[in-house]
């Protein structure tokens, strides 16, 4: 069984995941941020591999991609630092970031790859369904990938639940139509929510998009399985020197 | 039976291997909308009737196709120029922007959003926007908006706001990742108008189709002048290639007329400092579509170069991927120098002072030879008002 679905299986409720750039803020800072993520609370960790074109990130997150990159981040530099990071982190680990890097690192190789250092799902929001389907979502599951599409308030009842069939592990509820880090209120978001549960889906939901302390993680968490943050998180690293506080006081004042 | 056509790509949008819409599911349903609607809307006959009508009494169109004499006596050919530089707002951009603010009116949108590098497309946008009385919002890189600032004036001056996208390199690139971030924040009421055949389908094949009306005027004008309606050349530029693809379109699948792409090459192909994508490209996705992109071995898109701001864009439309990986078109390129010297020489020579992009394509003049015979069109996107500075530092 995939580490994200026995995840789902033990926890179904205030499930916390939350999102780091991969050498942010510093280069071999990587494995110390997951680390701090899990021993302080955190049911899963996605790490961003930083691209120069984020186009669905926000201005925080695209600042910590420039950040990653000029400290020399590569997806090749990310799977060595991942190598042996089993060995301390049991976590569940999503990779995410965009096509390209990925396309040029090679698609399989980068499964394979990946799979091997041990991540367990991938989030490529620009990778479109057609294209799954007909020809990179055979690659994924080959390796043992779990896969996760992203839907927001605007997408269709109909492809919605298309969605859900494809994808494994989760399914990324995006709270409003927006890029990462935007601060549009989350009042419509219950409304949303229960139209999804409603829909008897196979996967898990987490929300994503605009959670950022205590009120918005319960608030998401009271109508789906759980919760990712992201922004906040590095906007909190961002003025820190100290990962291993930082993070401890962050996520204190998200589930305490 | 199939037949192969270069001019309609697949279902999903994809000529060849290029193509597709690699969007984020936040776009997903204006990409939809667009997608199931721009075909239909275009063919309505009271589209096209606004749309020939602005075409003919407010951009000016058709526009001339002349016999440049002089420069054909010298190069020993014959050389036609579609004057796509008569066209109001100096370039054939308006094309597209005429078309598309038509669609958005007929979709409902009440705000329209774009992008721009030099600020042609971005003043063709501001333009039909003042005239449909539009709110229009142009990104532009930081860079870009102090290396142009008559054309920042301009787009002002027609009621637009310019907002500079500061992010990434602070360039073309970085104003259009700018520009669909303003759309996935804002799903309901904005139009995007892409000014090149780049973007996610439909965007490619509806900036061709509505930039198809210079091919499409080529031909009864060659017809007129000639007796034939198919030239043996077409000559155009490219950066993202939306003049080439209006110059090309009713020629595609005219496999007798040989098409000519012409890219930056900057201080020179392997100087570091060039945009010639087909050439330092490799596949990848690029704001919302498979393509030739300028890129590092990790996949981080580069900042490419040219003297032209119309060519400085690291990647293609996937029309011309096609185009080239096919091997229908033909794909040279000119250096920063040769197209000012182009320039130069079109001036002296026929009393027009072209655009630094269109003057790239006839800087191939140089180096290509064509028989005496041959009917060489070249299309003159755009003219060279926007360039004088750079052309005074050259004097």
């Amino acid at each position: 069984m995939s580490r994200i679905k026995n995840l789902f299986e033990t926890k179904q409720r205030h499930v916390l995941n939350v999102y780091c750039t991969a050498g942010y803020p510093q280069l071999d800072s990587t494995i110390k941020v997951m680390k701090a993520l899990q021993e302080n609370g955190a049911d899963l960790i996605e790490l961003g591999m930083p691209y120069s074109d984020p186009l669905a990130d926000g201005p925080v997150i695209q600042h910590s991609s420039t950040i990653a990159l000029a400290n020399g981040m590569t997806i090749k530099t990310l799977f060595e630092q991942l190598k042996d990071s089993r060995k301390d982190i049991n976590v569940p680990l999503i990779l995410m970031g965009y096509m390209n890097p990925v396309m040029q690192y090679g698609f399989e190789k980068f499964c394979a790859d990946a799979a091997s250092v041990g991540v367990d799902g991938l989030i490529l929001p620009d990778l479109p369904e057609y294209e799954f389907e007909t020809e990179y979502g055979a690659i994924i599951m080959k390796h043992g990938l779990d896969f996760i599409f992203l839907v927001t308030p605007e997408t269709s009842e109909e492809r919605i639940k298309k969605l859900d069939t494809l994808s494994t592990g989760f399914l990324y509820a995006v709270s409003s139509s927006s890029t990462t880090g935007s601060d549009k209120n989350m009042t419509d978001v219950n409304a949303y929510l229960q139209r999804l549960k409603s829909y008897g889906l196979k996967n898990p939901v987490l929300v994503g998009f605009g959670i950022k302390d205590k009120t918005t993680f319960e608030t998401a968490c009271a109508n789906a399985n759980g919760a990712i943050i992201g922004t906040a998180y590095i906007k909190a690293l961002e003025n820190s020197n100290d990962v291993e506080k930082t993070t401890k006081e962050f996520l204190n004042n998200v589930l305490r | 039976m199939s037949t192969t056509t270069y001019q309609q790509p697949s279902l999903q949008g994809y000529y060849g291997k290029f193509g597709g819409a690699y969007i984020p599911e936040m776009l997903h349903r204006n990409v939809e909308e667009l997608r199931n609607r721009y075909l239909e809307i275009m063919q309505e006959t009271s589209f096209q009737k606004e749309f020939r009508e602005l075409l003919k009494d407010y951009v000016g169109r058709p526009t001339p196709l002349y016999l440049a004499k002089r420069l054909s006596k010298e190069f020993n050919t014959q050389i036609y120029l579609k004057r796509e530089d008569l066209n109001h707002t100096g370039a054939h951009k308006i094309n597209n922007t005429v078309g598309q603010i038509l669609l958005a009116k007929r979709l409902g949108k009440k705000r329209i959003i774009a992008e721009t590098g030099a600020g042609q497309h971005g003043v063709a946008t501001a333009t039909v926007c003042a005239l449909k009385g539009v709110e229009c919002i142009v990104y532009m890189g930081e860079k870009d908006i102090e290396r142009q600032a008559p054309n920042v004036a301009r787009m002002k001056m027609l009621g637009a706001k310019v907002i500079p996208a500061t992010s990434g390199s602070k360039t073309l690139k970085d104003a259009t990742n700018e520009a669909i971030r303003d759309w996935i924040n804002n799903p309901n009421d904005t139009h995007y108008i892409i000014g090149s055949v780049v973007g996610p389908h439909p965007y490619p094949d509806m900036v061709a189709k509505f930039q198809s009306v210079i091919s499409e005027e080529m031909r009864w004008q060659l017809k007129e002048k000639t007796g034939s309606e198919l030239p043996t050349h077409v000559l155009a530029c490219v950066g993202g290639g939306s003049n080439a693809a209006g110059a090309f379109y009713h020629f595609l699948d005219e496999l007798s007329v040989q098409l000519i792409a012409v890219e930056a090459a900057g201080h020179g192909i392997n100087s570091g400092l060039s945009a010639a994508t087909t050439q330092l490209g490799k596949p990848g996705v690029l704001h919302g579509s498979k393509s030739l992109v300028m890129q590092t071995e990790d996949g981080q898109v580069v900042e490419p170069h040219s003297i032209s701001a119309g060519l400085d864009y690291p990647g293609i439309g996937p029309l011309h991927a096609h185009l080239f990986a096919s091997g229908r078109a033909e794909f040279l390129s000119a250096t920063d120098d040769e197209a000012l010297e182009a320039a130069f020489h079109l001036a002296k020579l026929e009393g027009i002072i072209p655009a630094l992009e269109s003057a790239h394509a006839l800087a191939v003049f140089n180096y290509k030879k064509f028989k005496e015979s041959d009917v060489v069109v070249v299309c003159l996107s755009g003219r060279g008002d926007k360039d004088l500075a750079t052309y005074m530092k050259a004097m």
